[in-house]
């Protein structure tokens, strides 16, 4: 789990690195640059089938660890404390998965089947097929950009736990640098969903054009 | 006086330095082909059965091992906290064998063996290497190497220790060993099984009775020798430093099926244990001894001073060990430590609530480490505040754990108030006589580690509980059990074709059978009696009764009295005890019904054997016998001998004495001042 | 504070009742008078025993030895946690002090596939056992050693290795573990072995094959809740984990 997930972490990176593009308020040109690269560079596609391939083993690798911890304790207690000795968001990675999950259905339809199955409609000034505007219709609806604000909040809640965990189940403990990767892990968690989460709430407001 | 005749402690003759050395290299063996057709029974886990059990399978011997525990890693030796003693001198300082056999025979207020104590000291170095080896982390200095405190009682460095935790670590160690051998599938572990019985056929242990706690089913195992490795009888006290399961039980069986029990009376209290606070105490603990390298010990000068201790200035306090004991100060050995503190609360001095405890004070060191550390770090002119706060630093590097658990106990934080204690019930040294091959007065029946009386006279000294457990299961009985099974090998070999022959019958046996059939009896009687009264109320009285009248203090009156209490309990236990449930289920009530029930014949035991040793020695006071200043008078010309009990029947003991000979050491009195 | 001057408290206890490994267990409630605040949980349990036996009822079984923190025998699982409300102890070493006048105390018995109930509060942890007979030893026979003294420890490699080995192996770790996972226990022994020089010779057999043990029980798998150290009573370190899994890694790729 933790090495897939550090590579999801990776794609996070470039992903929100990317997206930002939109912050330039040009209209989408930048972003679309951006957007044609990835579709159009060999290596990304490939990439992408190695994203597509990690994001299910990781899946898998959920799958089966839930089921093997549930047969660990078939039966429960009456009075459970886990509150007193964890977080919340550690004990609830599958369930904040699922959400993610289903989150990425919904995104994936929005945007990656458009972009490489079904088409993009029209071009950018610079003759890119324009992703851009897919965005913008996307957020114009309310219930899309809750969901998406709602998604990233799960998603840094899944970081918060999954970046430092990975580390650890990694075995790269270390006395003087652990608490420095902590740090950094809760910095990424609230950063980068807190950047994603911006894209659909400026772009509903308008301030975003 | 000369020994009694059925008592051959079968000391080698020769120079003192030469004994075990020769012995060792001129028994008889037995080759590696036998080995394997010889089966051990090993009854408890603690440091001398799980080392013995492991080093005999590694061997090559076939061992079973029982415990009463959920696992062999609980055996009471865990709770060990101080340390571990071995004649190293690593620190320079003067240590040699001869002078931990001179401190521990000494110590034991001579009353100990010569031949056993040297070779215990002789082999105390080898238990470190070894414990070292299975990655035991004893804790270290900066420089890598290991790390020595004292104890009481010596004026050596010589203690071994894990922060205090000595006791888990060397077990565990132990336990690593015991666990290698069972994954490899020579021995056999019996976890949660109860020893009831040793079966004797023609006059030696073939075997036990045992009782798989879980199921209840009674079980008969066969060996060709057992090794009982069960700990004291503290716990005969009700309250004591014991865990809550230590019994007699194994012991007094067996001593009931032959083998004599050595200076029953002999009783460690140690001086600095958590006091009781109230009717409910069902357990006492211990502060480890080595708090007594850094804690001085006080009571106010005035009577009945409710003072808070803090408010009490330097010269009201009366630190009564340093004022009566220059020399050793706050390090007497424990019974001299005890004593005074007895001595102190009986005249009314004694602080807390009850009145029943002295203080255990640490602020004095405090501030001198404060002191050190402070111009380590190269600070000028520390604040008294500063200087606090690094003393305690220290403080709680060496004894962390211990405050911790003084704070859990008593909700009072021991880093500001000084700690209070008092005396509790630690160990006995008396157990089950045993030769220099720790054979008891059965053959094929060994005692070790505790449960034998062997090595630490009237008084053991801290930190060799530990290293006497250890010598016994790695050292000494790997060698001195071929002496007699090289004899059963010859014996198997002339019985090879007889047809009813011990080692082809085994636990077909008839013996077997009827031992078994004795055990449940002894089983469905407990149920059958339905009486009135809770098992736990039995022994809460038998508690009291020893605590009162053969504890810290005795007297010929006290003692004849209690003889006759435990005799009327008894009664009234076996006529009125009530223990619920079934035999063939788990059933704690019903085991701690067999282990009360022997307890209250052992306390009477106790009592007869204090009472017929007319002098005071080591952990054994008489009132009537003591010096014009309070110290004991030892009264060698009559007592100097080990009081070996043999069983007739209920009540009923006969005295045989094995006479000590001091042969190295001149014998004196012991000064500690 | 200390001796003599507990108060008293009136308590509600629901305990897990099960008469054996085969038994459908159920909860049974018991109410306690005048219980002083100086007793430890343990001894509160003495007195509803004796309240038990009095009325002519089984007394509750549960595991404990020592009393003093150390044996690891003690397990019963308190309002919700191992070990109770306090952090850092045992049952036995839990006070009543730690409770409230009124209170209704929930206790139930360790909860693990690997540690199936004996009866009532008793379980069995002979799986620890058979993981530290899998390999956590270091091979060496009795009388083989070298003077203590040759091996030369850093000081802060011997306070670690200890703070590893002072697990006491009650299975807490596994007991809280959301999913029942025994790495806690594992790995603080693999540590403390990897830890020294002694432990080196057979440091990847030995991760290799208790980890493999661990597995064969049916513990669980590790999510790094952390839930485990926070209970620990010898608050031993997740650090151990981390440890154990970079064993692991190093070991499986040689």
């Amino acid at each position: 789990m933790g090495l897939t997930g550090l590579f999801l972490i990776s794609f996070l990176v470039v992903h929100c690195f990317l997206n930002s593009f939109i912050f330039f308020n040009d209209g989408g040109l930048m972003f679309n640059i951006g957007a044609h690269f990835m579709a159009t560079n060999w290596l990304i596609r490939a990439m992408e089938i190695v994203l597509f391939a990690g994001l299910i083993l990781h899946m898998v690798q959920a799958l089966i660890l839930t089921m093997e911890n549930r047969k660990a304790r078939p039966v429960g207690y009456n009075v459970a404390g886990g509150s007193a000795n964890s977080s919340w968001y550690s004990r609830s990675m599958g369930l904040l998965g699922t959400l993610l999950l289903m989150f990425l259905i919904i995104h994936l339809a929005h945007f990656w089947v458009k972009s490489r199955i079904t088409g993009l409609p029209g071009e950018d000034a610079n003759g890119h097929e324009n992703l851009y505007a897919v965005m913008q219709t996307t957020f114009t609806q309310l219930w899309v950009v809750i969901v998406y604000v709602l998604a990233m909040v799960s998603l840094a809640y899944h970081l918060l736990h999954g970046f430092q965990s990975a580390f650890q189940t990694l075995g790269l403990n270390h006395k003087k640098y652990t608490p420095a990767i902590k740090a950094i892990g809760v910095g990424f968690s609230i950063i980068v969903p807190f950047i994603f989460a911006l894209m659909p709430i400026l772009m509903y407001a308008g301030i975003i054009k | 006086m000369a020994s009694s005749p059925k008592l051959d402690s079968k000391i080698p003759e020769g120079p003192i330095d030469q004994k075990w050395s020769k012995y060792r290299s001129t028994v008889a063996l037995v080759n590696p082909a036998n080995k394997r057709s010889l089966e051990v029974l090993v009854v408890g886990s603690g440091l001398a059965g799980a080392s013995a059990a492991a080093t005999l399978a590694e061997m090559g011997y076939k061992v079973k091992v029982f415990c009463f525990q959920d696992s062999p890693r609980r055996a009471h030796s865990i709770a060990a906290q101080g340390g571990i003693n071995a004649a190293k001198n690593y620190q320079n300082d003067g240590d040699s064998t001869y002078r931990l056999f001179y401190d521990t025979i000494k110590g034991g207020d001579y009353r100990a063996r010569e031949g056993n104590v040297y070779r215990l000291a002789e082999v105390s170095s080898n238990i470190i290497d070894q414990c070292v080896a299975q990655g035991v982390p004893l804790a270290r200095e900066y420089g890598g190497l290991l790390s020595n405190r004292s104890f009481g009682g010596t004026q050596v460095q010589r203690t071994f220790y894990a922060a205090g935790q000595t006791g888990q670590q060397l077990l565990l160690g132990a336990y690593s060993a015991l666990q290698r051998q069972v994954g490899m599938g020579a021995v056999e572990l019996c976890a949660r099984h109860e020893m009831l019985d040793v079966v004797t056929i023609d006059g030696k242990a073939r075997g036990i009775i045992a009782r798989n706690l879980i199921t209840g089913a009674m079980e008969k195992h066969f060996g060709h020798a057992v090794l009982l490795c069960t700990g004291g009888y503290g716990n005969v006290f009700y309250l004591s430093t014991n865990a809550m399961g230590s019994n007699v039980t194994a012991a007094w069986k067996a001593h009931k099926k032959g083998a004599f029990f050595g200076n029953p009376c002999y009783t460690q209290i140690h001086p600095t244990c958590i006091p009781v606070s109230g009717d409910h105490q069902s357990k006492l603990t211990l502060m480890s001894e080595s708090l007594r390298n850094d804690g001085r010990i006080w009571v106010p000068k005035k009577k009945d001073d409710n003072r808070k201790p803090t408010d009490i200035p330097e010269e009201e306090r009366d630190y009564y060990l340093e004022r009566r004991y220059p020399a050793f100060g706050n390090l007497v050995p424990r019974d001299v430590a005890s004593r005074a503190a007895k001595e102190r609360c009986d005249a009314g001095y004694g602080v807390g609530a009850s009145k029943k405890a002295v203080y255990l004070d640490f602020a004095f060191n405090t501030i001198r480490y404060g002191k050190t550390e402070a111009a380590k770090l190269n600070l000028h002119n520390p604040s008294q505040e500063e200087i606090v706060r690094l003393g305690k630093e220290v403080i709680k590097e060496k004894y962390g754990n211990l405050f911790d658990m003084y704070q859990q106990i008593t909700g009072e934080n021991p880093y500001e108030v000084p700690m209070r204690i008092y005396p509790a019930v630690h160990y006995t040294m008396g157990g089950l006589w045993v030769d220099y091959n720790l054979m008891t007065t059965v053959p094929g029946l060994y005692a070790l580690g505790e449960a034998n009386f062997s090595d630490h006279g009237a008084n053991r000294l801290g930190a060799s509980a530990l290293m006497q457990g250890l010598a016994d299961g790695y050292f000494v009985i790997p060698y001195t059990l071929g002496v007699y099974l090289s004899g059963e090998v010859s014996r198997m070999s002339a019985e090879k074709d007889k047809a009813d022959s011990i080692d082809k019958l085994k636990t077909k046996h008839p013996e077997f059978d009827k031992a078994l059939e004795e055990q449940t009896a002894l089983i469905n009687k407990f149920l059958s009696i339905k009486g009135t009264k809770s098992v736990e109320s039995f022994h809460k009285r038998l508690g009291l009764i020893m605590w009162e009248k053969c504890g810290m203090a005795r007297n010929k009156q006290g003692l004849t009295e209690a003889i006759g209490e435990i005799q009327a309990l008894r009664e009234e236990f076996w006529k009125d005890v009530r223990v619920l449930g079934d035999a063939n289920e788990f059933n704690p009530d019903l085991e701690k019904a067999g282990r009360v029930a022997d307890f209250i014949e052992l306390g009477e035991l106790m009592c007869k054997d204090a009472l017929h040793r007319e002098e005071s020695c080591g952990g054994h006071f008489r009132e009537e016998h003591q010096e014009a200043d309070g110290e004991a008078k030892r009264d060698d010309e009559h007592f100097k001998y080990v009081a070996a009990w043999e069983f007739k029947n209920t009540s009923n003991w006969e005295l045989h004495k094995e006479e000590l000979v001091y042969e190295n050491i001149k014998i004196a009195q012991r000064s500690y001042k | 504070m200390g001796s003599g001057n507990g108060e008293l408290l009136n308590l509600t206890l629901k305990v897990w009742r099960q008469k054996n490994s085969k038994a459908k267990g159920s909860f049974e409630t018991h109410q306690l008078k005048g219980i002083s605040t100086d007793m430890s949980f343990l001894e509160m349990f003495d007195v509803l025993n004796e309240q038990l036996i009095h009325e002519g009822k089984e007394a509750i079984a549960f595991d404990h030895d020592c009393r003093e923190g150390i044996c690891g025998m003690c397990s019963m699982y308190i309002n919700g946690r191992p070990h109770g409300p306090k952090g850092a102890v045992t049952t036995c070493q839990l006070h009543m002090r730690s409770f409230k006048n009124n209170d209704t105390i929930v206790v139930e018995p360790w909860r693990s596939v690997a540690f199936p109930v004996i009866k009532d509060l008793v379980v069995d942890r002979s799986a620890f056992d058979r993981i530290v007979a899998s390999g956590g030893y270091v091979s060496v026979n009795t009388g083989n050693a070298k003077d203590a003294n040759n091996i030369l420890i850093p000081k802060p490699a011997a306070d670690d290795a200890f703070a590893a080995a002072a697990c006491i192996g009650c299975g807490a770790c596994v007991a809280t573990c959301k999913n029942g996972s025994a790495m806690l226990f594992v790995s603080a022994k693999v540590s403390q072995l990897a830890l020294l020089p002694q432990g080196q010779v057979e440091r990847k057999e030995r991760v290799l094959k208790m980890v493999q043990q661990m597995d064969e029980e049916g513990f669980g798998n590790c999510t790094n809740t952390g839930a485990c150290e926070a209970e620990c009573p010898k608050e031993i370190s997740l650090e151990n984990i981390a440890r154990m899994n970079r064993e692991m890694i190093g070991a499986s790729l040689k």
